[in-house]
């Protein structure tokens, strides 16, 4: 009781200002609350029944319909669980980096084979798997790829390049501020036009690489640029006489960067690298503008069907909780990181 | 390799490596393009914007426009409508961003945690998702304009659209502008004559309410001399469609929503860091020195706040500028949706993908050599 004095009636403004809420909650959540279960349609194996209920409850028997397709996009169908084991594992190996107990030299073998059986799975053409070419691949499957795919190999660019932005190298120094501050001057979209209409004429006559791998590298180039500004941060913040102990030990500069800078830089940088990474998933639904099957565009393509035209709502709602589920569980994963780790830094100073 | 051991020559060696690298790996790129430009029988050059472009644009509210003018000109229509949903996206988005992060350190519970869920939900769904969802509600959710919605007078929101009423234009507003810009000279005047006669003579001068009374004064005078003309422009029903007062069209009212409650989150979460970044010690001292609470907060919180404050702030209105290219996706025609149905058109993608990229730069290298210039300006001066 005194808790509710203390934080809703604590005023007159503060006591209005908790009513008009609590009015505003009924008149708004209880509808919507009905509208999402109570009316809902949970299976509709014809949209009849949906249409009937249009306005009344959501029809989230849509979603049920046409799950497979905007999970796993255009895979052939009965392959359809080769994607979905690509995606457990893809989530075990996010699971197994989040613990701090696994961050040991065998996480990056994990890594290594993990991606690898991914490919195999995806692709196929070996062990029996039949064939499966990459303009077929999409959904949920295709989403988690770009984003995994696209932080794995933009992480490493990106260290080299806020070590080069930091370098006493002077052309290296520039070759990397003009990079970093391009791309990062620039929209996602107009680098993803690039990839889907320029990068073809780039390559010599006779090579073309497909639209999948064009926008993955643009994906990549761009999160290299963003990522590499999180790492230089990281870097500034290690204090100089970490630089003359390395040099007055006699390192060079590769060990000293190896073994005395980076593993501090990146601990530091943990948190504004999984908020960074977070933003990076969020982005890459951009490919459905040029034309790829992620999770969005597949979203996008069931509504699109004459049968389901009109019930846009429910399926935005799914994809919007889709991606909180991601971002929600990076962003409370970071904070909670940053707590622990400037836990560690007050109890233990500089380990 | 004797010289490699030297450490200057070493460096000298290894940066001519890299440029060279670049330099190689550029001029490899070029002479493949050209050759591909070539065989494809693809014009190059940027003659093509003399041209006629041939296609209508759906909405060009500051310049006329036919499908009969050159693509420089539908360029130039596109770079307008960036230029119309940034800038009234970034007025939109700071005030309610402003208003989230008080809300946030409000004392009132029910409120500060509305404005986190706010903040949650609104920063872990993608930007095109949002715009997705908004752009459904008001053209498959919304009556059609014969039962458009009436929330407040003049107002109707139909999936036509939202049509506002707006203040029929009149040569007096013009001088109205001309005016209030003279009075914020004025008041800017004032204000520093006051700080210096106060460090002078320790005496102070309401310069605030001065500077604010001439500001608001001056027009306020041009439009009684003018015989106040304002006469609201109410929209009408009138066929399919409203007409009269301001009329957004669902793409760009949904454009603007979608950025502007995107932008707000995140704006919401600088400005509480900010003010949280105000050491609780510096309003006591304030106090203790007898400043009344709005000096206390105008000379003492707001500075430190703001020193927090804008860098990530301006990067924020760099980021709106640049999502606003999500245009593309719901139809809005901005500078990429118009530079993109000009490459459909007459293929040169190259050309079209470097007037995007020159205009982004553009504003981005300008607004980030304006942040340095300032932070240098704000930077703490330490003892």
């Amino acid at each position: 009781m005194s808790w509710v004095r203390a934080n809703l009636f604590s005023s007159w403004p503060n006591a209005i200002a908790t009513l008009v809420i609590v009015w505003l909650a009924w008149k708004l959540a209880v509808p919507f609350l009905d509208w999402a279960f109570a009316q809902a349609i949970w299976t509709a194996p014809d949209s009849k029944v949906c249409r009937d209920a249009k306005g009344v409850g959501a029809c989230w028997g849509l979603i049920h319909e046409k799950h497979r397709f905007i999970l796993f996009g255009t895979y052939p169908f009965e392959e359809q669980w080769r994607p979905a084991l690509v995606i457990l594992i893809l989530l075990a190996l996010y699971v197994i980096s989040a613990l701090r107990a696994c961050w040991r030299p065998w996480l990056a073998a994990a890594w290594i084979v993990g991606l690898a059986a991914i490919g195999i799975l995806m692709w196929g053409g070996v062990l029996g798997l039949r064939y499966a070419e990459n303009e077929r691949w999409g959904g949920l499957a295709l989403t988690l790829l770009l984003a995994t795919f696209g932080i794995a190999l933009a992480f490493p660019l990106s260290i080299l390049l806020a070590l080069g932005r930091r370098s006493q190298l002077p052309v290296l120094r520039y070759l990397c501020v003009v990079y970093i501050e391009l791309i990062r001057g620039v929209p996602l979209i107009s680098l993803l036009f690039m990839a889907s209409v320029v990068l073809p004429l780039f390559m010599p006559e006779g090579l073309s690489i497909d639209k999948l791998l064009r926008a993955q590298i643009a994906l990549i180039l761009f999160a290299a640029a963003y990522l590499a500004e999180v790492v230089r941060g990281g870097l500034q913040a290690i204090p100089r006489g970490q630089y003359e102990a390395a040099q007055a030990l006699g390192l060079s500069y590769w060990r000293m960067t190896w073994l005395i800078v980076l593993p501090q830089a990146l601990r530091i940088s943990i948190p504004p690298l999984v908020n960074t990474f977070i933003g990076f998933f969020k982005d890459t639904s951009l490919v459905l503008i040029i034309g790829l099957f992620d999770l969005l565009t597949t979203v996008n393509v069931s509504i699109g069907e004459p049968k389901w035209v009109g019930f846009g709502i429910e399926a935005y709602v799914f994809v919007s909780a889709v991606y909180f589920v991601f971002c929600f569980a990076m962003s409370r994963y970071s904070q909670n990181l940053e707590l622990e780790l400037a836990r560690g830094a007050a109890k233990g100073g500089a380990q | 390799m004797k010289f490699l051991r030297s450490g200057r020559s070493r460096a000298l060696f290894f940066q001519f490596v890299a440029l060279a690298a670049v330099l190689g790996a550029l001029a490899y790129i070029v002479h493949n393009t050209m050759v591909n430009l070539e065989t494809r029988k693809i014009a190059s050059g940027f003659a093509f914007l003399g041209r006629e472009a041939g296609f209508e644009i759906g909405e060009s509210p500051f310049l006329a426009y036919s499908a009969a003018d050159n693509y420089a000109r539908a360029l130039l229509v596109g770079l307008l409508n960036t230029i119309r949903v940034a800038v009234i996206g970034i007025v939109l988005a700071t005030i309610l961003g402003t208003l989230v992060g008080l809300a946030r350190l409000s004392t009132n519970w029910l409120l500060a945690r509305i404005a986190d869920a706010y903040v949650e939900v609104i920063r872990n769904i993608p930007l095109l998702v949002q715009l997705f969802f908004w752009y459904v509600v008001i053209t498959d959710n919304l009556p059609g304009p014969r039962e458009a919605m009436n929330p407040l007078p003049g107002v109707f929101l139909s999936n036509r659209g939202i049509a506002l009423p707006g203040v029929e234009p009149h040569p007096a507003h013009l001088w109205m502008l001309f005016a209030f810009i003279a009075g914020l000279v004025i008041a800017g005047l004032v204000a520093r004559w006051a700080r210096a006669r106060q460090a002078r003579t320790g005496q102070p001068f309401a310069s605030f309410w001065t500077g604010t009374g001439i500001a608001l004064g001056l027009p306020l005078a041009v439009f009684l001399a003018a015989g106040t003309p304002a006469k609201l422009d109410v929209p009408q029903l009138s066929g399919f469609n409203f007409a009269g007062g301001v009329v957004l069209t669902p793409e760009y009212a949904t454009l603007l929503m979608g950025l502007v409650a995107y932008t707000a989150a995140f704006i919401g979460e600088i400005v509480r860091a900010g003010i949280l970044a105000v050491h609780r010690g510096q309003v006591e001292a304030a106090n203790a020195l007898g400043l009344s609470r709005p000096q206390a907060l105008r000379l003492v919180v707001m500075p430190q706040a703001l020193r927090v404050i804008i860098p990530p702030l301006t990067s924020q209105y760099l980021n709106l500028t640049k999502n606003s290219s999500l245009a593309v996706a719901i139809g809005y025609p901005d500078l990429v949706s118009i530079a993109n149905t000009s490459i459909n058109q007459n293929g040169q993608a190259i050309e079209g993908i470097a007037i995007i990229m020159a205009v982004y730069l553009t504003v981005s290298l300008s607004i980030s050599a304006f942040m340095n210039w300032y932070n240098k300006r704000i930077a703490l001066v330490e003892r």
